[in-house]
């Protein structure tokens, strides 16, 4: 076991899924808090199944399965699908969970048309398009690691840089305005950031469970701390911690898909922190109340 | 019967079964867990097939019931627990459809069951797996399922019709008059359970959540009864899977996706141009108003 291990460090291409893997886990930890306090979780998980169209559409108009492209189409179908969610919200009589429930569904089916569609009428090296549903790991080549490495280290420093201006935004609004923050350009912000963890990350996680790394490390994180800051750190080193644990079992034993592993990963830390978190979790409760 | 005629069937009794059982979610604001369950029954389904190792319709049924009836109590239990509930329903749901997952990797390829199966369904193979009794064959078991599993929405919503329009639109009221709110609750989370895995088999998750979310929503863009926004709902669904059907033939593409693209057609053009609830509508009558007070 342990030889295997060193084995598969002694790989390059191993070190650099697994740095990626921690890199990405750790700012979508980060970034995931500030969505948790927000209460949009479930709109990240809609960005997300919106990614698989514009990755097919990206695609099909330059007809070659060049990374950033695919990025390109993903991120602009992401947005469009939140801008729908706040139309309909706005506009009819949906409430905001059928509405994120009618995107998710149409645009992942739309994406799967598009996807078989892809299969059927380009014979070119279409193949491996359909590993961006549940991720693969083992599919990333060298460049396409290092992009989501150095996208990661920017989407942390951004949400560093303005940590200060996020956590007044989130926590007091109308006090944000007052003091002179621009409370509509740090929303966009936010909701860019997100763009940007789900669409360097479907790769590897796949568009299904991508939400799933913004949402349970940040909760997660949630259990142990009441501070905003130490909680995004936290949750960073959770969502690293599963990214880390996530892609080494997949490489390990064979055939495992990486995405449900990073997921069930950080499962397995929320529910730990559930237990014994340190301000919420249940024993720790039970024992404060004896 | 024909090959076309059995899809055909199996798409309608997809769209008839979730439309019904979805209006009611809808209506409840309860939309997300019908996501979460149908995700999640996929964990279900594996864990039947892990006890008997066979896929046989009623382990599955009882299997998914089971994982459903799980998702909706752990929902349950973190939000009383202080977590908000969209965030509770996102961690329930991603962990156990990832464990689903995980585990169905172990199973290999001896069964047909995999993946891409799971989320896309094959809708192309209901009619080769048929119900055999001594020999004969009765039709495909998908559509036997679907059938069982809409006799047993429409039995459960006639006989507790009064209860449930009551507790959806006035619960505290409800509960005052003695209606069992949680009994109420759990009835329509096993509605939704076996609906979501007697159309899993042959559509997937995704169709299953368009199926059981957006007919439901179209339905109450266009009209304010209860009852009218059921049985509107599982008109819906039965027109989407047939227009979808002709898409997907025409263009020749996946059945299921295609199907779900046109519950999202329907419910733009209902968001549009409903009478009473569309924006065109709204905006005409709001041009007229400004006309009239002048």
């Amino acid at each position: 076991m342990v030889d295997f291990i060193s084995s598969l460090l002694g790989s390059a291409n191993f070190r650099w899924v697994l740095t990626g893997s921690l890199l990405l886990g750790f700012a979508s930890g980060m970034i995931g808090s500030f969505v948790l306090l927000k209460k949009q979780s479930l709109i990240s998980d809609a960005m997300a199944h919106a990614a698989l169209p514009g990755v097919c559409i990206g695609f099909m108009i330059f007809q070659e399965k060049s990374l950033p492209v695919l990025l390109i189409g993903a991120a602009l179908t992401s947005l469009i699908a939140t801008h729908l969610i706040q139309l309909i919200v706005n506009h009819s009589r949906i409430k905001s969970d059928a509405a994120i429930g009618i995107i998710i569904s149409v645009f992942f089916g739309f994406g799967i048309v598009l996807l078989t569609f892809i299969q059927q009428n380009f014979t070119s090296n279409q193949a491996g398009l359909d590993s961006f549903i549940f991720g693969q790991a083992a599919s990333l080549i060298r460049s396409d690691v290092q992009l989501i490495a150095v996208s990661s280290i920017i989407l942390v420093f951004i949400s560093t840089l303005c940590f200060k201006e996020f956590k007044i935004s989130i926590f007091d609004p109308s006090f944000a305005k007052n003091i002179g923050i621009n409370v509509k350009f740090f929303n966009g912000l936010l909701l860019a950031l997100v763009v940007g963890i789900v669409v360097i990350g479907i790769q590897m996680v796949g568009v299904v469970l991508i939400a799933s790394l913004l949402i349970t490390p940040a909760l997660a994180a949630r259990y142990w701390t009441d501070n905003l800051s130490v909680m995004a750190w936290l949750g960073g080193i959770f969502g690293s911690i599963s990214g880390m644990t996530g892609a080494i079992s997949s490489t390990m034993i064979g055939d495992l898909p990486t995405g449900p592993m990073i997921v069930l990963s950080a499962s397995v830390i929320f529910f730990i922190s559930l237990l014994l978190g340190k301000s919420k979790g249940l024993v720790t409760k039970a024992v404060k109340v004896r | 019967m024909s090959y076309t005629f059995w899809i055909i069937l199996t798409g309608c009794l997809v769209g008839l079964t979730c439309g019904i059982a979805g209006s009611l979610l809808v209506l409840r604001k309860m939309s997300m867990i019908a996501d979460a369950i149908s995700h999640t029954v996929l964990l279900g389904i594996v864990g039947a097939f892990f006890v008997t190792q066979s896929l046989n319709g009623i382990p599955m049924l009882i299997g998914a019931a089971v994982v459903g009836l799980l998702t909706a109590y752990l929902v349950e239990l973190l939000s009383n627990s202080g977590v908000q509930s969209d965030a509770s329903i996102g961690v329930v749901f991603t962990s156990l459809f990832a464990l689903g997952v995980v585990l169905i990797s172990f199973i290999g390829d001896q069964v047909h069951l995999d993946t891409k199966h799971a989320l896309m369904g094959e809708i192309a193979f209901v009619p080769w797996d048929t119900l055999q009794i001594n020999g004969e064959s009765y039709g495909p078991v998908a559509v036997w399922m679907l059938g069982f599993s809409l006799l047993f929405n429409i039995l459960l919503i006639t006989l507790f019709y009064k209860q449930i329009k009551m507790s959806t639109f006035d619960p505290q009221f409800a509960a005052l008059v003695g209606i069992p709110l949680t009994f109420i609750h759990y009835l329509l989370m096993t509605m939704v359970s076996f609906s979501t895995v007697a159309s899993f088999n042959s559509v997937g998750a995704i169709l299953v959540v368009a199926m059981l979310i957006v007919p439901g929503a179209t339905a109450y863009l266009l009209s304010d009864r209860f009852l009218h926004v059921i049985i509107l709902s599982g008109a819906v669904g039965v027109l989407s899977a047939l227009l979808g059907y002709l898409c997907a033939s025409f263009f020749n593409v996946s059945i299921a996706g295609s199907m779900a693209t046109m519950t999202g057609v329907l419910f733009s053009l209902a968001f549009l141009f409903s009478p009473k609830h569309g924006i065109v509508f709204k905006k005409i009558n709001s041009g007229y108003e400004a006309i009239k007070v002048k």
